[in-house]
């Protein structure tokens, strides 16, 4: 509703505020059928809502989703906006490179498939913590996993409220001012109410909505671009490069452009494929089918969607890179995460540049919903019901207090997406998976694998893991001390005109996941716990599926 | 709630079972499946990161037309991406589920 009454306002405020060069496209038309998706979505919302009471419906959607669906949903979440406007925009600025990101998210789903999905889905129940808790202590576990939930969802919300707001940017033209931040409100409170409404249930189903609009809009865009280079890849790839050198830029095709210290590169590759095994949001989807054959299905559904997404990317990254320009696209108020945009309006001039952008702002509303319902959901069930209630909590509590949660989480949200405008979403993103892959992938697999793990292994391997991928961000580059770039005048760091750097890397991966594994270890050998029939319990459960958590009947 | 922490005997049925040979053969069976296929997708993997890195001018190799080594071999991590994955849902649909079910069934009750 909100998006509908700030509509005008916003209208009439962006030519005022910056000059009518820098909007691109017709305003009313990105924002009338934003506001349509919306309407959709709220009325199937409400309508699945009404069945949300217990437990099971409120975070697992009653477990009554088909792989299929499921599928749809693990693409609708992973496809973020920095899957979208990230990867397309680092391919049409850096090409061969920002093609890198796309395979390492790729590659990914194949941990998750082979390793983690149906085994996690037999062991738990709604969260992470309740398969790494599962034979050990529980509350400090539970505390430490939750802990690491919570960071992990809320660098990929920062990711994707920043990319709200630079979308933003781009279709009303206005820079840094109040509109942007209004937008990150918009994008803010419809997000809460669809996760206070809607349970698992309804943000399932708006993230199968946006999957479908998006990987549509994508399939079109790609066709509509290759269809103007002959249908021929070869064309667009050197047609993309020449433009690029013409206008003083390098080789599209050759790798190095974004990278420039291979140590640097691998440890994001590590972050990458390592990563999304560990991201709650993504595991707590397989808590909402029926079975581990179900559990199995989704991720077969997701990486063909996933995948066939990427190839997309890559025709529309070098699509943008020689239809718009990088130059034009480093300039645009979006900066690189307006290349697709731009793209849409360099194709289809303003309707399709309202399609893509409602689709791209669709995108930010169901992956950021997804968190929420996530971060809720661990602050309800790992640390209010087990450790404050210990235990003890009705079902009808326990949602009570996830819904307050989605609400106190939404509105961190907002605040922190004000303060995360301009930042590269990609790069966000890819934070969010070094931290998944040093503090949670290493407990997960541990804990489904290795006989002997224990509480200590577990809480060193997640603290570790966590504390040194932290620290590392922090004194690294992307928080301070790069060189400043000249097309923007702005240093790419997080802060201006500070230098505290001492870590020479982007991304931690390459020091905390191994770190965390190490930690893991060590920390088991030195501890003789050893919970025998717990293990049982959860070997037989996780690999046969006895005693797993069923569908609810309704 | 109701599987949250009920009180377990000694000797449970769990204990027994994942001594049993059947059990210990799907673990193996499993483990022998996915640990070599997991091994082999990162090897392969970070086998192109790696030449990405190091071997920028053999990736940045025109081979057809404007279609460099790094695009050839990146398209085809996508290739043994989907490759895997219908390899195992296959394997795991037909091989692995009906054994799982067979040792469920044997554990009965609790459903």
């Amino acid at each position: 509703m909100s998006a509908l009454a700030t509509a005008p306002s916003l209208v009439t405020a962006g030519p005022s505020i910056a000059p009518a060069a820098t909007t691109v496209g017709n305003p009313a038309i990105n924002i009338g059928i934003f506001a349509l998706f919306v309407v959709v979505t709220l009325a199937i919302v409400i309508r699945a809502s009404r069945n949300n009471r217990s437990a099971a419906e409120y975070y697992a959607g009653g477990r009554a989703f088909t792989g299929r669906q499921n599928g749809i949903a693990i693409a609708g979440d992973y496809l973020s906006a920095a899957s979208f406007l990230g990867i397309a925009g680092a391919i049409a600025i850096n090409g061969y490179d920002g093609f890198l990101y796309s395979i390492g998210f790729l590659v990914a789903w194949l941990v998750a498939l082979l390793l983690v999905a149906e085994l996690l889905r037999n062991v738990g129940k709604y969260t992470m913590a309740d398969v790494l808790s599962f034979r050990l202590r529980q509350r400090p576990v539970r505390i430490a996993a939750a802990i690491s939930t919570l960071v992990v969802s809320f660098f990929y919300l920062l990711a994707q409220m920043a990319g709200a707001g630079g979308l933003v940017a781009l279709l009303l033209g206005i820079e840094g001012a109040v509109g942007q931040r209004l937008v990150i409100v918009v994008v803010g409170i419809l997000m809460i109410f669809y996760v206070i409404f809607g349970g698992m249930k309804g943000t399932t189903w708006v993230q199968i909505i946006k999957a479908v609009l998006l990987i549509i809009g994508a399939a079109i865009m790609t066709v509509w671009v290759l269809g103007k280079f002959g249908l021929n890849l070869s064309t667009l790839l050197g047609d993309a490069t020449t433009a690029s050198q013409d206008a003083g830029g390098k080789d599209l095709l050759q790798p190095g452009l974004q990278y420039k210290n291979p140590v640097d590169f691998i440890s994001l590759s590590m972050a990458l494929v390592l990563g999304t095994a560990g991201l709650p949001h993504v595991l707590m989807r397989f808590y909402t089918v029926p079975t581990s054959r179900e559990a199995r299905r989704s991720v077969v559904w997701a990486i063909w969607l996933i995948g066939i997404f990427y190839l997309f990317t890559l025709v529309l990254g070098f699509g943008a890179a020689d239809l718009v320009g990088a130059k034009e696209i480093k300039n645009a108020p979006g900066g690189v995460n307006s290349a697709a945009p731009l793209l849409a309006f360099e194709l289809g001039g303003e309707i399709l540049l309202g399609i893509i952008s409602a689709v791209a702002f669709a995108t930010i509303l169901a992956v950021v919903a997804g968190l929420t319902i996530t971060a809720s959901a661990s602050l309800s069930h790992d640390i209010y019901n087990t450790v404050v209630k210990k235990g003890a909590a009705t079902p009808e509590e326990e949602v009570k207090v996830a819904r307050i949660a989605a609400l106190v989480l939404g509105a961190i949200a907002i605040v922190g997406g004000i303060f995360a405008l301009g930042q590269n979403i990609a790069f966000l993103v890819a934070l969010a998976f070094a931290v998944a892959a040093s503090a949670n992938l290493p407990t997960i697999l541990y804990s489904l694998f290795w006989k002997r793990f224990n509480t200590r292994g577990a809480l060193w391997s997640i603290y570790g893991g966590l504390v040194s991928a932290i620290t590392l961000i922090v004194f690294s580059p992307v928080v301070s001390g790069k060189a400043i770039d000249k097309v923007t005048g702005k240093s790419p760091s997080m802060l201006q005109g500070v230098d505290f750097h001492w870590f020479p890397l982007d991304n931690p991966g390459i020091i905390s996941i191994p770190l965390g594994f190490l930690l893991g270890y060590i920390g088991t050998v030195t501890s003789r716990e050893y919970n025998a029939a717990k293990y049982a319990e959860m070997e037989v459960r996780s690999l046969t599926g006895h005693g797993a958590e069923t569908a609810t009947h309704h | 709630m109701s599987k949250e922490a009920p009180e377990r005997v000694v000797d449970d049925p769990n204990v027994a079972m994942q001594d049993s040979p059947e059990f210990d053969q799907l673990r193996s069976k499993f483990r022998r499946f996915v640990f070599p296929l997991t091994a082999l997708f990162l090897a392969w993997y970070f086998l192109y990161v790696l030449l990405s890195v190091f071997a920028k001018d053999f990736m940045g190799t025109r081979v057809i037309g404007n279609v460099t080594w790094g695009l050839i071999l990146g398209l085809l991590q996508f290739v043994s991406t989907f490759t895997i994955t219908m390899v195992y849902a296959r394997w795991a649909d037909r091989v692995f589920d009906p054994e799982a079910e067979a040792l469920a069934r044997k554990m009965g009750g609790e459903q």
